[in-house]
């Protein structure tokens, strides 16, 4: 008993590579997802939806379904009692549309039935007829007509300034789905007193609650929102999609109602990635040192508003990369089409503005006769630095030189010149010999703002409980998949010094917002959170077990236990609650300017790609990463996200779009959109950088969006480099290498 | 219609319409909700079952063809442990979201009974038709080659 164990010693704590939670029911099937819900008595949901983009609706007669049998509800927008409005930033969007139809596929009449091709049927049997409308579907033309969300720009410095060399370029970036793997569904219980339980997957169970509780037209205690497991989630869950319809349903039924997209409803039920268009010219000395860059962005925002205030914001604020330079303008624009509406996914306006500026930066050291990593090297930022574009004073870990320097001195793969089809070009279908292959190198560097910026308040709430059994942690945040519920447990053993902690995730009316789980911003808010509830909690602990130090026997006094855990906590529980703040940033000025963000992160990659130029093939053979990370909570955890990051962008750069003609989607399946499989993923070395973030628990960073950022750059700077092409869109397709002449 | 099936070593029944898909069987009638619907194309391989011992996507199949067949899914592989894959992708953090993860533990099982010591190579163009959304592969990879290596 007179043994001392020291907190710090204590199993599972940060900086462990610790198991997730959930690995034993995720792999052996018996993880509970949205999709997997179940209950007796429960009807099947479905989705009537517009098949034109721009269209009024001249007729609308549910009675054909309504009369069929098994059919429990038909419900139009006349069946919304509350606001028929929600929208993640502004409630701009019907619920289901009552007049005008905005984009293809947007939701009409939602249907409870007994099974889901009763449902179905159902939706078929409703009479609607239109009065199709010219859709606006050209973001150039939306910007002329001012068919405008949002303008946002950055004027910063002299205007005057100018290089000796100057570059010019214009790039265009496809809309990239997030496309998790499970598509959305949810389950509404209503609990027979006019409320409901909504169990669904999604970001942010609060902004779901609020969204809802509006189109419902009751109280905000009235509904609960339930966190059910996600299958995946990259910003595609952070709009409303069915959770309205759902809680309509139950609650005009009285039963449980479920809903399940198909994967093409799906791609026409959430938003996606930005398509953009980027201007952008730099000016430069000589030596290589960035005088003057401008650039114009149009994002394309589609038919309503989501976030796309946001994301050009970030597009604009992130337009100059992690370079210092003082003469800046930057203007961007999300555009209101009859598109595809689009919103958040990881990168969120960054990864556009990185396929743009990294290109830039090629080319200026081209024409310079520069090496391509000692330019961005000479420009890159520092801590201390102010952001080129918003001026703000850079007061956390910026080690962009060292991630270049690290990166560059990785090894190459061997280009041992193998005729090996699994490693040629297309593969084992054996179109293409060695002889015909070139290889490429291709560098790309970007930064990511963390957490919510400009003024927004952002916070998460966390409880953290010490009872006899072990520590509890209460919180709202959702776990995607990303590992939050780990890295919580990590943060509470450590400080606490006691390894059994479980994390509840609690509904909506248990516990306060945690926000987001977005923005790379979990580790940092709800560990943030997690770390001084359980900082205090300690501190009552010791308080109340009268000693200095604290682990699971119980509290310790000069290395000798003086109140055993069933002491301690026997009569009553510790208890701490906080909601945890991050320190307040500032709304942009007129021009841009002001301490917008409160942390970022930066990372690089270097891509190796084999290309074929005469059949427009390529095999991407290698992407190595340096990050910076702050400090490494669960390592294996942040290696995951850097390779799951990091593939979405090499997604971005080879495969990956949502093809839109006339404002319909081409392709909403898995056989047209296509995913990189096992076979297009190429070998990742990953190297972090760990120099504490300036407010992160124990220095940690956000560490999921910075590898999505660059690494489409690197991949097409890598087939730019083989081929000599100027490779000016992502995702590249054969035909652009193939029929392009240089 | 009436449809009979063995699945992990139980009889099982259930009545179908005639047009569902073997995993809207598995998932809405017998409630083995461990085989996951993310395409309903065969493309992502999230529905990976065993049918007569054969790998295929339970999407793919109609109910009504695989009566008297039997099915092995996620939920039979492993017994009071679990299977050295699944154990094998845990340990390596081949696992986030997870949605994917039963297709592959069936698929990557029926690897490995065909080919105890499957090569890296190997190991990709076998899971080529699983997709995973959240890992990039690499940690899924590295777990199996750690298993392969181990045995």
């Amino acid at each position: 008993m007179t043994t001392r164990v020291r907190t710090g010693e204590v199993r599972g704590g940060v900086g462990e590579s610790t198991s997730r939670a959930d690995g034993i029911p995720k792999t052996d099937g018996t993880y509970t997802y949205s999709s997997d819900l179940y209950m007796d008595r429960m009807l099947f949901g479905a989705t009537l939806r517009s098949p034109h983009p721009k269209a009024r609706i001249t007729k609308l007669d549910i009675g054909p379904a309504v009369a069929m049998t098994g059919v429990h509800a038909v419900l139009t927008s006349d069946d919304v009692p509350g606001s028929n409005a929600f929208g993640l930033e502004s409630a701009d969007q019907p619920i289901l549309v009552a007049d005008l139809v905005e984009y293809w596929g947007q939701a009409v009449a939602v249907v409870a039935a007994d099974d889901p091709e009763t449902a179905r049927r159902a939706v078929g049997a409703i009479e609607v007829e239109y009065e199709v409308l010219e859709p606006l579907t050209d973001p150039e033309d939306a910007d002329a007509r001012d068919s405008v969300f949002h303008r946002a720009r950055c004027l910063r410095g002299p205007q005057d300034l100018s290089g000796a060399v100057v570059v010019e370029g214009y790039y265009e970036v496809g809309m990239q789905d997030q496309a998790p793997l499970g598509t959305e569904s949810g389950l509404a219980i209503p609990d027979g007193q006019g409320g409901v339980d909504l169990h669904i997957a999604t970001q942010w169970t609060h902004v779901d609650r609020d969204q809802i509780v509006a189109g419902l037209g009751v109280d905000e205690d009235t509904v609960r929102v339930h966190h059910a497991g996600v299958g995946g989630a990259f910003g595609a869950r952070e709009d409303v999609s069915l959770q309205i319809h759902l809680c309509l349903l139950a609650l005009y039924t009285g039963r449980p109602v479920k809903m399940e997209y198909s994967r093409a409803e799906s791609f026409v039920g959430h938003v996606h990635r930005h398509p953009a268009q980027l201007w952008m010219r730099h000016e430069a000395d000589p030596d290589g040192i960035l005088r003057r860059i401008e650039a114009r962005i149009i994002i394309d925002g589609g038919a309503y508003r989501s976030t796309s205030d946001s994301v050009v914001g970030n597009a604009v604020y992130h337009a100059a990369g992690p370079y210092r330079c003082d003469s800046v303008s930057v203007e961007g624009v999300a555009v209101r089409t009859n598109n595809p509406p689009c919103g958040a996914m990881r990168g969120f306006g960054a990864v556009q503005a990185c396929f743009g500026h990294e290109a830039q930066m090629d080319k200026l050291a081209d024409a310079l006769g520069m090496d391509r990593v000692e330019l961005r090297i000479k420009n890159a930022l520092r801590r201390g630095d102010p952001l080129a574009t918003s001026g703000q004073v850079i007061d956390t870990s910026a080690p962009v030189v060292e991630i270049l320097e690290k990166l560059r001195s990785m090894p190459l793969p061997a280009d041992d010149r193998s005729d090996d089809p699994r490693l040629l070009p297309g593969g084992t279908g054996l179109t293409t010999s060695r002889s015909m292959v070139r290889r490429g190198i291709g560098y790309g560097v970007g930064l990511k703002n963390l957490c919510f910026s400009a003024g927004f308040d952002d916070y998460s709430e966390a409880r953290v409980v010490i009872t006899p059994f072990g520590v509890e942690v209460h919180t709202a945040a959702v776990e995607v998949g990303q590992g939050l519920g780990m890295s919580c447990e990590q943060i509470a053993r450590t400080v606490l010094g006691i390894e059994d902690v479980v994390v509840y995730y609690d509904d909506t009316s248990k516990i306060g917002s945690a926000g987001s789980t977005s923005a790379s911003r979990q580790t940092q808010m709800t560990g943030g959170a997690v770390l001084e509830a359980a900082r205090m909690a300690r501190e009552i602990a010791l308080e109340r077990g009268g000693g200095d130090e604290l682990n699971a026997e119980g509290v310790w006094k000069d290395g000798v236990l003086v109140t055993p855990m069933e002491d301690l906590v026997g009569g009553e529980n510790i208890e701490y609650h906080i909601r945890f703040h991050h320190p307040q940033t500032e709304e942009p000025d007129h021009n841009g300017q002001g301490n917008l963000h409160v942390d970022f992160a930066f990372a690089a990659h270097r891509a190796v790609v084999d290309v074929d130029q005469e059949l427009g093939l390529f095999r991407v053979v290698q992407v190595d990463t340096v990050q910076d990370v702050g400090f490494m909570i669960n390592p294996r955890s942040v290696v995951g996200q850097i390779e799951g990051g990091t593939m979405q962008g090499i997604g971005l750069a080879t495969l990956e779009e949502i093809v839109v003609e006339e404002g319909v989607i081409k392709n909403p399946t898995f056989t047209d959109y296509l995913l990189p499989t096992f076979l297009d993923a190429p070998p990742m070395a990953i190297e972090v950088i760990e120099e504490p973030s300036s407010f992160g628990p124990f220095g940690a960073k956000g560490v999921g969006e910075p590898p999505t950022v660059s690494s489409t750059a690197a991949v097409v700077a890598a087939i730019r480099d083989a081929t000599g092409l100027e490779l000016n869109r992502t995702p590249v397709r054969p035909e652009h290498v193939a029929l392009t002449t240089r | 219609m009436r449809v009979q099936l063995t699945v992990n070593g139980e009889a099982r029944a259930c009545d179908t319409k005639g047009s569902e898909s073997l995993l809207f069987a598995l998932r809405d009638y017998l409630h083995l909700t461990g085989s996951k619907g993310a395409c309903e194309q065969g493309e992502c391989g999230s529905c990976s079952v065993l049918l007569d011992g054969e790998l295929v996507c339970a999407c793919l199949v109609m109910a009504v063809d695989a009566h008297g067949s039997e099915v092995v899914t996620v939920e039979g592989l492993g017994g009071p442990e679990l299977h050295p894959v699944q154990k094998a992708l845990i340990d390596a953090g081949g696992v986030q979201c997870g949605f994917c993860t039963p297709g592959f533990v069936v698929a990557a099982a029926a690897l490995l009974d065909e080919n105890p010591a499957p090569s890296s190579d190997e190991m990709r163009e076998a899971l080529a038709g699983n997709i995973c959304r959240c890992t990039g592969y690499g940690a899924i990879l590295r777990g199996l080659e750690t298993l392969v290596e181990g045995r």
